[in-house]
């Protein structure tokens, strides 16, 4: 297997408000939100992160989207550095999150264009890649449709289909079904399994389980920061359901019930 | 007392939401304080270099200066160095006022106090008249004539008025010019016309673009893309710009075409925006481009720094009302002659330079430094806007 993502002993702080200390039950002006993670991704697989709300998912996969620097620790994308390069690992990633929002009155069309002119796609190549993706997508018939005028599960799956306009070899999706009918659902992570059929590697944050356990080869589990358990999906599972080994992780880790 | 008790609890909800919140209530205290440390600070100094200075000296020439109205002269220790006109040259003395040489042009009937003596009220037969030449569009000309005929018109009534101040109806005693008259009117209203005009095209679009961007999660999906914290900065300052200058210029256009409309002063010739030249307009053309540069840069910085479109307005308020006060200073203060260094100093250098370009009164260094003043501040904070773009705390603060 070939690595194609390494994150060496990420760390990650923030300083919190007064008001922050007090919804966080700190007495500590800082949170250690990811604390000494690693974790590698292999080429041509889906791996995902898990873990519940707060436990430093998102700013994982935001510092390796190069949206956040690492208080130490990096991240190497194909070789590259997040730290040294992080206009180059932003070319070579596509990444999806529900934070992440198209401008409502621009047309799918238009924004397929402009996001592939930004990534450096000759209008050729974007042409036929936007007649690819909107056939498969369903999105021909709304292409000149301003993006207000969509539906949700509409609205995610342009998302969806900007997000890898240049064709990324990774492709990072925080909760990817997160607010998902079960048919746009289904699209989804159709077109996930159908990206690493192709050789991509897809790394997704979720805290549903059964999409884990349909999807991942591999997973890492977080929590309070810190890598619990990162290994294949059966080897993590341990004969158990991914959500029991999960709540036996939980347990050992905090002594609480999750 | 239900009704009571709920308006009660209404009433502590918003004050609790406008008091907990710190930049609301420095929002709100905020002008007040700009307004304090503009007046009380810099205001004294601005309006001691605004105004004609205390010391000032009016020049006055006087023609057949009579005895009377010198030693009144003598015993009121007033502000005026009276001379005597040369022999036959009235063209020349007027036109010395008409360019700021001369203040104020005296002339009184050959034995004014003979002529002033013998005069019969009753008679019906016009009195000894004295005419007084002025520039209505000189503050000093027109202090020299305000000083000139008060003392006038007090021993015009001690007389029981036997002479009479300017009767004639065929002479014009200002001396201004159309060009002058509209250059003084212009120079006051169009500073703070035209900079509101141009800060409400800025505020009009900028807030949207940068700080909507944020609210919206828009402006993340940009940041995740290959493109470079100081081109985006650079390309949404060049663009809102661009939209504020079609905006600008438009208002510009509108309030220019009107103008001599609504003061009714076309056929009184008291507006005559034809004097201007294309070099004028040029130059007016650039330190509009160059303010709204600013404004954009400003505003932008500060949506950058907002959480959303709202919270950006109200960070850009006590920014507004800065503006406005500068621009208010060019309309109550029309004959400010700033220093060379005053120049530099954004926005007050704007409304400066629009005021002389009015009034017809500018120096090719005032404008070229306040472009430079103005191209450097902007490149300042389209840096700065690059970082902030750049700054996780910034970009993704709750």
């Amino acid at each position: 297997m070939e690595p194609i993502l390494t994150a060496s002993h990420l760390k990650k702080t923030f300083t919190l408000s007064q008001k922050q200390q007090k919804l966080e039950k700190s007495g500590s002006r800082v949170k250690v939100a990811v604390d000494d993670l690693s974790f590698t991704a292999y080429r041509g697989e889906i791996f995902g992160l898990l873990g519940p709300n707060g436990a430093g998912k998102t700013t994982t996969l935001r510092m390796i989207a190069t949206l956040i620097r690492p208080d130490s620790g990096d991240v190497s994308v194909g070789g590259v550095s997040v730290l040294k390069d992080p206009a180059t690992v932003r070319n070579r990633i596509g990444f999806l999150t529900s934070e992440l929002k198209l401008e409502d009155f621009f047309t799918p069309d238009y924004l397929f264009g402009f996001f592939a002119s930004l990534h450096g796609v000759t209008p050729e190549v974007a042409a036929a890649r936007k007649a690819e993706l909107f056939s498969r997508f369903g999105i021909d018939r709304f292409a000149q449709v301003k993006v207000a005028n969509l539906s949700t599960g509409m609205k995610q799956k342009v998302s969806l289909v900007i997000s890898v306009v240049h064709d990324p070899d990774i492709i990072i999706f925080d909760e990817p079904t997160n607010g998902l009918d079960v048919l746009t659902a289904k699209v989804v992570t159709d077109f996930l399994e159908e990206l690493r059929s192709r050789g991509k590697t897809v790394i997704l944050s979720t805290h549903i389980f059964s999409l884990a356990e349909k999807l991942c080869d591999r997973v890492g589990i977080i929590i309070d920061g810190k890598m619990i358990q990162c290994d294949t999906l059966e080897a993590v599972q341990a004969g158990e359901s991914l959500e029991e080994r999960f709540f036996t992780l939980y347990r050992d880790c905090v002594g609480e019930e999750a | 007392m239900r009704m009571r008790s709920n308006v009660l609890t209404v009433m502590k909800k918003e004050l609790r939401r406008f008091f907990g919140d710190r930049r609301m209530v420095l929002t709100m205290l905020l002008p007040g304080l700009l307004i304090f440390v503009l007046y009380s600070v810099m205001g004294d100094t601005l309006v001691k270099g605004m105004m004609t200075p205390e010391d000032y000296v009016y020049t006055v020439t006087a023609e057949h200066m009579p005895a009377s109205v010198q030693a009144m002269l003598d015993g009121a220790d007033l502000p005026l160095t009276v001379s005597a006109a040369p022999g036959g040259d009235a063209d020349a003395v007027r036109e010395a006022v008409r360019e700021g040489t001369v203040d104020l042009y005296v002339v009184f009937p050959p034995d004014f106090d003979s002529a002033v003596a013998v005069y019969d009220p009753q008679s019906g037969t016009p009195a000894p008249e004295v005419r007084i030449y002025y520039n209505s569009s000189s503050s000093q000309s027109s202090g020299a004539y305000s000083v000139m005929t008060s003392l006038l018109d007090s021993y015009e009534s001690a007389l029981a008025n036997r002479f009479d101040i300017n009767r004639s109806t065929d002479t014009a005693f200002d001396l201004a010019t159309p060009e002058d008259t509209t250059g003084m009117f212009l120079s006051m209203l169009m500073p703070m016309l035209l900079l509101m005009l141009l800060f409400s095209g800025c505020m009009a679009v900028a807030p949207e673009s940068i700080a909507g961007e944020k609210e919206r999660g828009t402006l993340a999906t940009l940041l995740v893309t290959p493109l470079r914290r100081s081109e985006l900065a650079f390309g949404k300052i060049a663009a809102l710009s661009l939209v504020a200058m079609v905006s600008g210029t438009w208002s510009f256009l509108g309030v220019m075409l009107s103008l001599p409309k609504l003061m009714g002063g076309e056929e009184a010739g008291l507006v005559d925006t034809g004097m201007y030249g294309v070099a004028d307009y040029a130059c007016l053309l650039a330190v509009i481009l160059s303010t709204i540069l600013v404004f954009v840069s400003l505003i932008s910085v500060l949506s950058a720094l907002a959480r959303s479109v709202k919270e950006a307005s109200g960070m850009v308020t006590p920014l507004m009302i800065l503006v406005m006060l500068v621009s208010f200073g060019g309309m109550l203060f029309p004959n400010a002659q700033a220093g060379t260094l005053g120049y530099l100093i954004p926005v007050y250098n704007s409304a400066q330079c629009i005021s002389g370009i009015f009034s017809l009164s500018y120096q090719p260094v005032e404008i070229l430094l306040t472009l430079l003043s103005n191209a450097a501040l902007t490149a300042l904070l389209v840096l700065l806007l690059a970082r902030l773009f750049n700054s996780e705390k910034v970009m993704f603060k709750r």
